[in-house]
């Protein structure tokens, strides 16, 4: 077992009267990487929203690294850390949007030496050369100066993979990153989440893909109304579940 | 003593140029001020409290629901009844630029709402702080989006611009009058005018239309 980067106890959500996150436990080794399956609404883009605070949670604590992320107790009573220091935390994980997100008046280059030149300080000729070596690696050093409209959506969404990577987070977030994507587009993708799954990267993936959760994944949670309902080995979940929701679930996905 | 057209225009150029400066002047000085208020009103209608919002709201919507020439005899009557002596020029320049205000306003408050969730939302996963998302990605889209609306709005700034004649500020069209009392040829003079105003409008518009193509996002 590496060290625990991330753990996640009792987190609880709601919108209001609705209750979306009922009480969710996770532990996450340095070097995993987890798919979270499940039907729509079951919460498992919330879970993953909550980790880098984009949402709010009324619940439970998360911690990454050993750090409490979002909330701080001060005098018994729980309270939203400062912005700054929620944005300090956010830089400590990557995310990946289903809608990729590139800001459409950068070039690709320009969208990843953005994280790097304001929140990193760096310089901006190193942190050109890090958004070449990221383009590079997502197959696209010919595109570095190409706007977001100038791209497929394939290539739209490796340069925003790219540009969370660089940031050199401790955990990488993918929402449904392929469910945008043409489907003639969707291997590519994949393809470098593979490679960076190759490389030891920690990543959590919130995915309908269920062939690619089975062929990459070192362990699936599957989540249902608000709750992880099973979690395991994917050899294991895929062949033999043990829960009748999650043979349910692979039956009606395409996971055959 | 009758004079052809082009004679009594040669008579009265010093005043047309004259004039043309007065309500150039005018129009830019309530463009420049009226957007940078403007902006600030449109950043509190998007970002601030509640009340500040609704007092921000109010305001846009009692402006804009107000005649310009409501508002430039309000600001040169009301300003020297409280024994604030800005003078026509001043006084008409102030309520120009609170009418482009209202407008700005809410142009940009729409540019800034129009923006997709989740610019934000990838802003901030990279770590920026607010402040920094909105000067890197938000306010580069949201300019973009206001120009045409913006460019429209200086234009119709222009053509406001006339109704400070009524307080007596020697802009174009009181030039104009003036010279058409001397000569009375009221019909050549109107077009004359008429058209100085389209050449001004027709300027603004190619500049911002010249703006918007050298701004315009490669697809």
């Amino acid at each position: 077992m590496g060290k625990t980067i991330l753990d996640i106890q009792g987190l609880r959500k709601t919108y209001g009267q609705h209750e979306v996150l009922k009480g969710v436990d996770c532990m996450v080794q340095e070097g995993e990487v987890i798919s979270i399956i499940g039907s729509s609404g079951s919460g498992k883009t919330t879970m993953l929203r909550c980790i880098n605070m984009l949402e709010e949670f009324q619940g439970g604590k998360i911690s990454l690294d050993g750090e409490e992320i979002g909330y701080h107790v001060d005098g018994g009573t729980r309270r939203r850390k400062s912005e700054k220091e929620i944005a300090r935390q956010r830089a400590l994980t990557g995310m990946a949007f289903q809608q990729f997100n590139l800001f459409p008046h950068m070039t690709a280059a320009e969208n990843i030496m953005l994280g790097l030149v304001k929140v990193k300080r760096m310089s901006k000729p190193a942190a050109r050369s890090i958004a070449e070596k990221w383009l590079d690696r997502v197959g696209l050093a010919a595109r570095a100066n190409h706007y977001p409209g100038q791209l497929s959506g394939g290539q739209q969404q490796r340069v925003a993979i790219a540009r969370a990577i660089a940031m050199a987070p401790r955990l990488m977030l993918f929402d449904e990153v392929t469910s945008a994507l043409d489907p003639e587009l969707v291997g590519e993708v994949l393809q470098v989440i593979k490679g960076l799954a190759a490389d030891g990267m920690t990543m959590l993936l919130v995915t309908h893909e269920m062939r690619f959760a089975y062929e990459v994944s070192s362990r699936v949670i599957f989540m249902n109304q608000g709750v992880i309902c099973e979690e395991g080995d994917p050899k294991d979940m895929f062949v033999r579940p043990k829960t009748e929701r999650l043979a349910e679930f692979l039956k009606s996905s395409s996971f055959n | 003593m009758s004079h052809t057209f082009l004679e009594q225009l040669w008579i009265a150029r010093y005043v047309i140029l004259n004039g043309i400066g007065v309500t150039v002047s005018i129009s830019l000085l309530a463009i420049l001020v009226g957007s940078v208020l403007g902006v600030f009103v449109g950043l509190a209608l998007v970002y601030a409290g509640a009340i500040l919002r609704l007092v921000m709201r109010a305001y846009t919507d009692i402006i804009r629901g107000t005649p310009v020439l409501v508002l430039v005899l309000a600001s040169y009557y009301v300003s020297s009844a409280v024994g604030l002596d800005l003078g026509p020029f001043s006084a008409g320049v102030l309520a120009l630029a609170i009418f482009c205000s209202s407008h700005v306003g809410e142009i940009v408050r729409g540019a800034l709402q129009a923006i997709p969730r989740g610019q934000t939302e990838a802003a901030k996963a990279i770590g920026l702080t607010f402040t920094q998302a909105f000067t890197s990605v938000l306010w580069p889209q949201a300019m973009r989006q206001c120009l045409p609306a913006w460019v429209n709005t200086a234009a119709e700034m222009v053509k406001a611009s006339t109704l400070l004649s009524v307080i007596g500020v020697a802009e174009l069209l009181l030039r104009t009058q003036e010279i058409i009392s001397r000569n009375f040829m009221s019909l050549q003079f109107y077009f004359l005018a008429g058209g100085l105003y389209f050449i001004i409008n027709f300027g603004i518009e190619r500049f911002g239309k010249y703006v918007e193509r050298k701004t315009a996002l490669p697809s």
